[in-house]
């Protein structure tokens, strides 16, 4: 038995192509990926995808395909498309992921710059988007799809079915059988691998250049550090265009031979995920909050005596569960009423969740309230934080086993360094660090030094432990005009960590004090007017309600008596606040399309209603915006908001 | 899905598939369709359209058997009758939805889609209780063509939901799926638009689009909504006070005087 779990480097398998050969061999019949097709798991083994990539990549050659090219792929998670990437890099290209609902503006940029010539992509509306992308000046000579729906009458030039493609590839090894092998065998760990555009939260995507060697080396250490293995089984459903999912889905899973699995439809998420019980997941912050806000409203439908069960044996899990879960002491009669609730509550609970098979779920992207954190772990769900970038190739530190703390992102993976530079910028180094930004070397410059350190952008520090802690990101962190330091994402998070706030945007760089913009949580709050008996007409009507404002302002007030705790913070509390009458968009320019809050853009966007947190006359702004739908069409809604104030408080001197 | 149960008999694309002529309806006194007279090609979009009570739904129901017209012939596949009768109609691949959902409220979406498999299938209920051999084989046949359809329709994530607790557009939706299941050679849709948000319309234009050109299915389709009538249909109706008005392409009937008069009230552009 050479290698039952991560495989080792070396020259024969320093590429996904040269593991995907690697697999097909060792382990021929295990699954590699399933996908809920026509409401049955269909499932393709190692061997079974070796000949699909490896048609797919002679199809690809066949239309003209070069080592050297840029293939973009768009839609959701399909194991085609991920086969894709994987023939690309046969070939000697580059796949190029690009987040499947951009509107075609902002594809257009990332397939210029990425000199795009060929493009796979799921189904009519990403075609559509694409040949709309050709007018607008991309390349794309060649558009492959998936689905052929709805695409038979369409004449374009080099638009092509994937079957089709498949076809040709197969009468090309039936003439040369060895060709796709032999194309694999000549890459070589330091080729590019992928290129991951950034979201960017400030200006144009930049596009990250990142090899074999980069990608595998940090997802290998990071694997054997988790002891994953070929009987691991992931869900797919996170963006292909994000790197965490390239890293988790592609990487990890050809060196460890682990199975991915593809769910039938974003909406069939939480049935999919419950059917295939995964191993080992990652999910951002809010789909584990999302989670937990359905579970509890449930509850709260329940019977009295299924709902005092629940909470009897929840406020144990919240006692000992944690503490079991990192390995402390805990009394017998403890530990007995630990697994009688186990029986009663939180299996059934972890079933219903699809959780009762997770060994490993990582969380990122965004801090993670520390009652939703606890409520997972104390069930018994190894809920961990990692912090990482695209330009590392994802892993850069990770709450270790035994020793989690919810406030920090724990410690360097093995093979990543880290230090905090003088201004309090995270900065990292590691085989993970990106090649280079394509065309843009002056962003290299500026994010890389010459030692190989990279600079992250957020500003943190290290505890005692050596665990590391996120504040803010590094330009973000302003100053009141009183000179208090003042971190808007660390009160913005505060704020969302209240189940009825959705989204929060807080101001204070060279103001007198702190204010904020508030998102309601349609679900969470519109349950909640429910319970009461208020009736409303839509997110706008009940964002403007006076009920909300005053459960919002008892929010807003709790964060200000926890930041009154903090001296360095203490003067940066919110004293005004308004409710949005619409929630802040991707599509709109207001977020990223990782759900990133684009500081600037709301602030040039918002500018009289910010002006009217400013004002202590003024108790109401009028609020026009445009709102823009998913087919790119735009129009304006108005509302009149109203500005509430909040109690703030002292700071508490502590003793001594 | 395929078209395997239409007749080998049947026209070709861009022939006549069905002719009504001369059709007058009325009950008692009143008169819901008076000389009523089109043709539906093979593989059309066809729309009727007009004001509310202009006989828009008696006119579908005549095509479907559920109302016998007083005059006229009706001629679907070359053969001429006084009247259809509903079952003739499902045998010979006629399906419909209807204006108010007649949905089975308690049943799941794919339990309701299958229900529309009835027409096509073969056995009868004792071999289907021993559910052996053939009938085994056939449930499966039929689960995966209504799968297909779920999948069609994008309906993947409602298939086990009752569908009472769906939203209106998600019902309609659902309903389009169990008239697709009969394998139809002709689809009747009362107003499939009724009652739906712009999002809904725009998803439902799509689907009947893609009917269309994916299974070859000829489609007659009522509809209010004007915008949706001009855009997908290859010709159009227009009738008012049980009247034909007009019969021509989108853009001929909409010039047509005397449909701008009785319905438009404007010209569109």
């Amino acid at each position: 038995m050479v290698d039952a779990t991560v495989a080792s480097a070396g020259p024969e398998r320093d590429t996904l192509p040269k593991l995907l050969m690697h697999n097909a061999r060792i382990r021929p019949t295990l699954p590699a990926y399933r996908e809920k097709d026509y409401g049955i798991w269909q499932t393709w083994s190692w061997r079974e995808v070796e000949a699909e990539i490896f048609r797919m990549a002679a199809g690809l050659a066949e239309l003209g395909f070069k080592r050297g090219d840029r293939m973009a792929i768009v839609g959701d998670n399909r194991p085609q498309l991920y086969w894709s990437m994987v023939a690309a890099q046969v070939l000697g290209g580059v796949p190029v992921p690009v987040y499947q609902d951009s509107v075609a503006d902002e594809m257009v940029f990332v397939l210029e710059h990425a000199e795009v010539t060929f493009a796979m992509v799921e189904d009519q509306e990403q075609v559509d988007k694409l040949l709309e992308c050709r007018t607008k000046g991309a390349r794309v000579d060649h558009i492959i799809y998936e689905d052929p729906r709805g695409l038979r009458n369409y004449r374009e030039e080099g638009v092509h079915a994937l079957s089709a493609v498949l076809d040709s590839g197969a009468r090309r090894l039936g003439r040369e059988p060895d060709f796709a092998a032999t194309e694999a065998k000549q890459g070589s760990g330091a080729d590019l691998a992928l290129m991951a555009y950034t979201s960017g939260t400030t200006g144009k995507p930049k596009g990250v250049m990142l090899t074999f060697d980069n990608l595998l080396t940090v997802a290998r250490a990071a694997a054997e550090m988790e002891g994953l293995s070929e009987r691991d089984e992931i869900l797919a459903y996170l963006p292909m265009a994000w790197v965490g999912d390239f890293a988790f889905s592609v990487a990890q899973a050809y060196l460890c031979g682990f199975t991915v699995n593809c769910p039938e439809s974003g909406e069939t998420l939480l049935i999919d995920l419950r059917e295939i019980g995964p191993t080992y997941l990652f999910s951002p912050p809010r789909i584990f909050e999302n989670l937990l806000t359905t579970v509890m409203i449930r509850m709260e439908d329940a019977g009295s005596f299924k709902r005092r069960l629940f909470h009897y044996f929840m406020d144990h899990a919240r006692t000992v569960g944690v503490a079991l879960m990192d390995g402390r002491p805990v009394s017998l009669v403890d530990r007995l009423k630990y697994w009688l609730g186990e029986l009663l509550v939180y299996g059934p609970l972890k079933n219903v969740l699809g959780f009762s098979r997770i060994r490993l779920a990582y969380t990122a992207g965004e801090a993670i309230g520390p009652e939703i954190f606890d409520f997972y772990r104390s069930i018994g769900i190894n809920l961990k934080q990692i912090y990482g970038s695209t330009e590392a190739s994802v892993f850069i530190t990770v709450q270790p086993n035994g020793e989690v703390k919810p406030d920090t992102v724990g410690r360097p993976y093995p093979g990543v360094e880290i230090r905090i530079a003088e201004n309090g910028e995270v900065m990292f180094k590691s085989a993970g660090v990106f090649a280079a930004y394509y065309k843009n070397d002056e962003a290299t410059r500026e994010t890389k030094t010459d030692d190989g350190w990279v600079h992250t952008g957020d500003a943190g520090l290290l505890d005692g432990d050596g665990h590391l802690k996120i504040i803010d990101r590094a330009k973000d962190v302003g100053h009141l005009n009183n000179g208090t330091m003042f971190a808007p994402k660390y009160i913005e998070n505060k704020l969302k960590f209240f189940p009825f706030i959705k989204e929060a945007v807080a101001f204070g760089h060279e103001r007198d004090y702190a204010a904020a913009f508030i998102n309601i949580d349609l679900e969470a709050v519109g349950n909640w007017a429910e319970r009461i008996n208020l009736a409303y007409a839509g997110y706008a009507d009940l964002a403007s309600r006076p009920e909300v404002y005053a459960q919002i302002k008892d929010c807003v007030e709790k964060v200000n008596a926890d930041l009154a705790q903090d001296d360095l913070l203490a003067g940066g509390q919110i004293r005004r606040f308004l409710i949005l009458h619409k929630e802040l968009d991707a599509d709109d320019g207001e977020l990223t399309r990782t759900r990133k809050v684009r500081r600037k853009f709301v602030a040039e966007k918002y500018a009289p209603q910010i002006a009217a947190l400013y004002d202590e006359q003024v108790s109401e702004v009028y609020c026009e915006t445009e709102v823009t739908q998913e087919d790119g069409r735009k129009y304006m809604i108005k509302a009149d908001l109203r500005i509430s104030p909040a109690k703030t408080f002292d700071p508490v001197r502590k003793a001594g | 899905m395929s078209q395997a149960e239409a007749s080998p008999a049947g026209p070709a694309p861009g022939e006549v598939l069905l002719k009504v002529d001369n059709i007058s309806l009325s009950f008692g006194g009143v008169r819901a369709l008076t000389n009523i007279s089109f043709d539906v090609m093979k593989g059309e979009i066809r729309a009727i359209i007009g004001p509310n009570g202009a006989g828009k739904s008696s006119m579908l129901n005549v095509i479907n058997g559920f109302y016998h017209p007083q005059e006229g012939t009706i001629t679907y596949k070359g053969e001429t009758r006084r009247k259809m009768k509903p079952h003739q109609a499902a045998r010979t691949g006629i399906a419909r939805t209807f204006q108010n959902i007649a949905l089975f409220k308690g049943m799941s979406a794919l339990e309701n889609i299958m229900t529309g498999r009835n027409t096509v299938m073969a056995h009868n209920p004792f071999t289907a209780a021993v559910y052996l051999g053939p009938a085994k084989r056939s449930e499966i046949h039929h689960r995966e063509v209504c799968e297909r359809i779920i999948d069609f329709l994008e309906i993947e994530a409602i298939r086990k939901t009752p569908v009472g607790r769906l939203p209106y557009g998600l019902q309609k939706r659902v309903e389009l799926g169990r008239a697709l299941a009969a394998e139809p050679e002709m689809l009747l849709l009362d107003e499939p638009m009724a009652g739906m948000n712009l999002e809904e319309k725009e998803d439902m234009c799509r689907f009947i689009l893609d009917v269309n050109e994916e299974f070859g299915t000829t489609m007659v389709l009522i509809e209010h909504d004007m915008g949706v009538v001009m855009d997908i249909s290859d010709r159009v109706v227009v009738l008012d006070y049980g009247r034909k008005l007009a019969d021509g392409p989108p853009d001929q009937v909409r010039n047509d005087p005397d449909v701008i008069d009785a319905y438009l009230g404007v010209a569109h552009d």
